[in-house]
């Protein structure tokens, strides 16, 4: 009986010492007081060819910041930051709804694009990996450090997205761009595709390529790694420009989702959210050991948190602090120094009351 | 000696393991009162991790240890400080941007009354600091920033730090791996004066020399057990290596010795420098080396040798002349280039610029042979794993599994697994800086045996030590310099004093 139990304590303590077990952990809390809370939360219904319900609202609204997440994982990783990431997803939102154009025909929406969709979009890519080779050569050419080098970009982004825009919030209305944030593939939310797939390719090129090897080299040990012969700069550089694609395509998701491109308020503060994800994901911003599942899973918290404090009527003034609030409480439970206390707090009664 | 001194510090049947090994097996240490007692061993005899239980980093599993005849229990390091056991690591654990004075109280520093306004009290930190090493005859400016001074300044910056804390036992980790020898008498002044006030020191090194020239006893470990305590005056060396390794330790092969006369035709240089400098660096130097060779390159700290290797290996860029690799002139803007024309460097520093501390062994070991083939095509695990065993089993080297972060090995491992790391690139030239410090006598002896094996086999070695003796034993030819420049040439064993010699003549 007793080696039963500590069998079991051995078992939970080897879950408990993955990278993986405390985010997982959270994200099934969240979900079971959401579903809680609102018996409906977990109910799928397949409705017109697709599933729906609360959770495919929540998977669907978290693809912008699990793709950016996902970015900025792989440049944390090598000891950076990019904090432009919200600069450059309303700058790809701004050319994709300038090369779309918004035209109003006669008071109906008509079904024309400036230019095919397939040039908006690979244009809109294009320069959201300008961007990225911009913040890539500042970091590595100048040896600026990264949190410096990418509020350059995170402050001018804003306004050249306007300056592209001519200041306005470009309304669009040529549906076909709509699926790519409202659409359907398989009965999932395409957007939810879009960061899946991004997320099944990167985990290829980390477990199929040596690019793994190559990253976590460079965050444990930059220097080691150069004399290595790990070309450290051009690997640094490549991170910082898919950073930037991956803000590209949310860029696309966000302006297709709310069918506008507006250079003030697309992407308000993805920044942050993205380094939260990474940090609930349980990786050190000092780079080295990351967890690209742990990143997703960060991601999902923080929408499904979102979507808790939405669905439970907290004055909209409020949300934010609440937001911090469970963000706080959450990083708590994951600081392994707060465990520990918490352990000792713990025995010390038990060893009272015994 | 007359009567027993008092004993000070004194641990008994410790032990200590850690997942699949047994580090400390009942190993029992007693430190006195104005003695120096030295800690012997080879890599992995448990030194490491008998200091950490004592300066209570790791918990021992059984055993105890009694301070002035009390039982003690560090918790912590700082724990440990306050009982009265300072320690002062193989590393400088200083903070370079801080002046001296800072370094020495930081975290403790003396606060002004508050009827004076409170906060720190900077004038009785300088003089305090003043004080102390005023104490201990070490005269420097307590206002400078501690990067300003060299290395061993430093250390002994850092023992006066250690000894500012009412000290009764002060641990030295291998202090004197990083000073030559001018920095080491110094520093052995310093112990001296605080053995004189009745400090118990206990002082761990790989120098036999500096054993028989401070210390009053000697405990020897051995696999994480307990062989002997002696007296220093009554061990030879012979019985001391003995003790260590457990056996007789053969002569070292020389490398002049087995030199086949068929090899002296003179081949092309497989990498040749033509007048390569680096403006503060170093200064114009021609520089050779053919294939089967090992060239040697001697000369005292500072005298340009790590300098030389670096500009040879595209670490740093040449600001003149050129560096032909194989007959062809070979631009060289990164290490990632010299390997693509089949050099090699194992550098000076081997934690911060060699190995990855988090990676396994397995992934320090192919990182190199990634690197040059890409990020495609990827070794399968399985390749790795296979390349990884042939050097483990080739270089004896010792880990728990190929999975261990190399982090956790012994010093003398994590040498082989950097020397492994470039053999599996199969090189051209091998240039090893200093790799024989900071580690045992019998590994020292099986990377140097390696070094020969190598030459043999074809390779072109380049053999940078600050220890002349291991540099004349081991090398073809030697290139001996002096401040930042080449002097001269020698052949291969022609005598540490030939290069002596050479440096103070010139």
């Amino acid at each position: 009986m007793r080696g039963e139990t500590e069998r079991e304590r051995s078992l939970l303590m080897r879950w408990s010492a993955h990278q993986l077990f405390w985010p997982a952990v959270t994200l099934a809390a969240l979900l079971a007081i959401s579903a809680l809370v609102n018996p409906s939360f977990l109910r799928l219904a397949w409705v017109d060819g697709h599933l729906q319900g609360s959770l495919i609202d929540v998977v669907n609204r978290a693809a912008p910041l699990m793709l950016v997440s996902m970015g900025m994982t792989l440049v944390i990783a090598v000891r950076g930051l990019d904090i432009s990431v919200g600069a450059v997803l309303a700058i790809s939102a701004a050319v994709a709804a300038v090369l779309i154009g918004g035209s109003l025909d006669a008071g109906t929406a008509v079904q024309t694009s400036r230019f095919p969709m397939s040039v908006a979009i690979v244009g809109a890519l294009g320069v959201a990996m300008l961007c990225g080779l911009w913040n890539g050569l500042l970091v590595v050419k100048t040896g600026m450090q990264p949190i410096v080098a990418t509020l350059i970009l995170m402050v001018a982004g804003r306004g050249i997205a306007q300056l592209i825009t001519d200041g306005r919030i470009i309304t669009l209305y040529y549906s076909p761009y709509f699926y790519i944030g409202n659409g359907f593939l398989l009965g999932l939310p395409f957007a939810f595709c879009c960061a899946a797939l991004v997320a099944l390719a990167v985990h290829f090129a980390l477990t199929r390529t040596a690019l793994g090897l190559f990253i976590r080299s460079i965050g444990i040990n930059p220097v080691a790694a150069r004399v290595a012969g790990v070309r450290a700069p051009l690997i640094t550089v490549a991170l910082y420009v898919f950073c930037a694609f991956t803000a590209g395509v949310a860029g696309l998701i966000v302006s297709s989702n709310v069918k506008s491109a507006d250079g003030n308020n697309a992407g308000l503060f993805m920044e942050l959210d993205a380094i939260l994800a990474v940090a609930l994901g349980g990786t050190p911003l000092t780079g080295g050991r990351f967890s690209l599942a742990g990143t997703l899973i960060g991601a999902l918290i923080l929408q499904t948190l979102t979507s808790m404090i939405y669905a439970s009527g907290v004055p909209p003034e409020v949300n934010m602090v609440v937001k911090a609030a469970l963000v706080f409480a959450v990083m708590l439970l994951q600081s392994p120094e707060f465990r520990a206390l918490l352990r000792r707090v713990a025995f010390r009664r038990e060893a009272e009351n015994a | 000696m007359a009567a027993e001194a008092e004993c000070v510090l004194s641990a008994r049947g410790i032990r200590r393991t850690f997942p699949g090994v047994r580090a400390l097996d009942n190993v029992e240490l007693q430190l006195r009162a104005g003695e120096i007692h030295a800690l012997m061993g080879q890599n992995g005899a448990g030194k490491s991790t008998l200091i950490k239980v004592l300066t209570g980093v790791h918990a021992p599993d059984s055993g105890s240890i009694e301070l002035e005849g009390r039982p003690i229990r560090p918790a912590s390091p700082l724990h440990a400080q306050q009982l009265g056991i300072s320690t002062v690591y193989q590393e400088v654990n200083l903070c370079p941007n801080l002046t001296v004075a800072e370094n020495i109280f930081a975290g403790r520093y003396p606060r002004r009354p508050w009827w004076r306004g409170g906060g720190i009290d900077w004038q009785a930190v300088e003089r305090e600091a003043r004080r102390l090493l005023t104490a201990l005859q070490i005269d420097i400016e307590v206002t400078r920033l501690l990067s300003s001074y060299p290395v061993a300044i430093q250390q002994m910056i850092a023992i006066a730090r250690a000894t500012s804390v009412a000290a009764r036992v002060l641990i030295l980790d291998e202090p004197t791996s990083s000073l030559d020898a001018d920095e080491v008498r110094q520093l052995f002044a310093v112990l001296d004066r605080l053995r004189r006030q009745g400090m118990a020191i206990l002082f761990v090194t790989h120098f036999l020399e500096q054993v028989y020239a401070i210390s009053d006893r000697i405990t020897v470990l051995r696999n994480g057990s307990f062989v002997g305590e002696y007296r220093t005056s009554e061990l030879s060396r012979e019985a001391l290596i003995a003790a260590m390794i457990g056996g007789a330790i053969a002569p070292a092969t020389s490398a002049s010795d087995t030199r086949d006369a068929s090899d002296e035709v003179r081949s092309a240089p497989v990498l040749q420098a033509q007048g390569i400098a680096r403006k503060g660096q170093l200064q114009a130097t021609d520089f050779a080396v053919e294939a089967g060779e090992v060239v040697g390159i001697a000369g005292l700290l500072g005298s340009g040798r790590t300098e030389l290797a670096r500009l040879l290996f595209g670490l740093d860029a040449a600001d003149s002349g050129a560096i032909v690799i194989a007959g062809q002139r070979a631009a060289l803007h990164s290490p990632a280039d010299a390997i693509a024309c089949g050099l090699a460097l194992c550098p000076e520093e081997r934690k911060t610029e060699g190995l990855i501390a988090d990676l396994s062994v397995r992934e320090n070991i192919v990182l190199a042979l990634q690197a040059r083939a890409g990020l495609v095509p990827y070794l399968s695990r399985e390749k790795q794993e296979a390349i990884a065993e042939r050097f483990v089993a080739a270089l004896g080297i010792k880990s728990a599994s190929l999975e261990t972060p190399v982090g956790q090995l012994s010093g003398g491992n994590q040498q082989k697994v950097l020397l492994a790391r470039w053999l599996a690139t199969e090189p051209r030239v091998l240039i090893l800086d200093e790799p024989t410090r900071g580690i045992d006598i019998a590994a020292k002896q099986e990377i140097m045996n390696e070094i020969v094996a190598l030459a043999r086999a074809g390779m072109a070695l380049v053999f940078i030590s600050a220890e002349i003796e291991e540099v004349v034993r081991l090398a073809d030819r030697i290139v001996v310099m002096r401040d930042r420049r080449k002097v001269g040439e020698l052949p291969g064993g022609c005598g540490e004093h030939a290069v002596y010699e050479m440096i103070a003549r010139h």
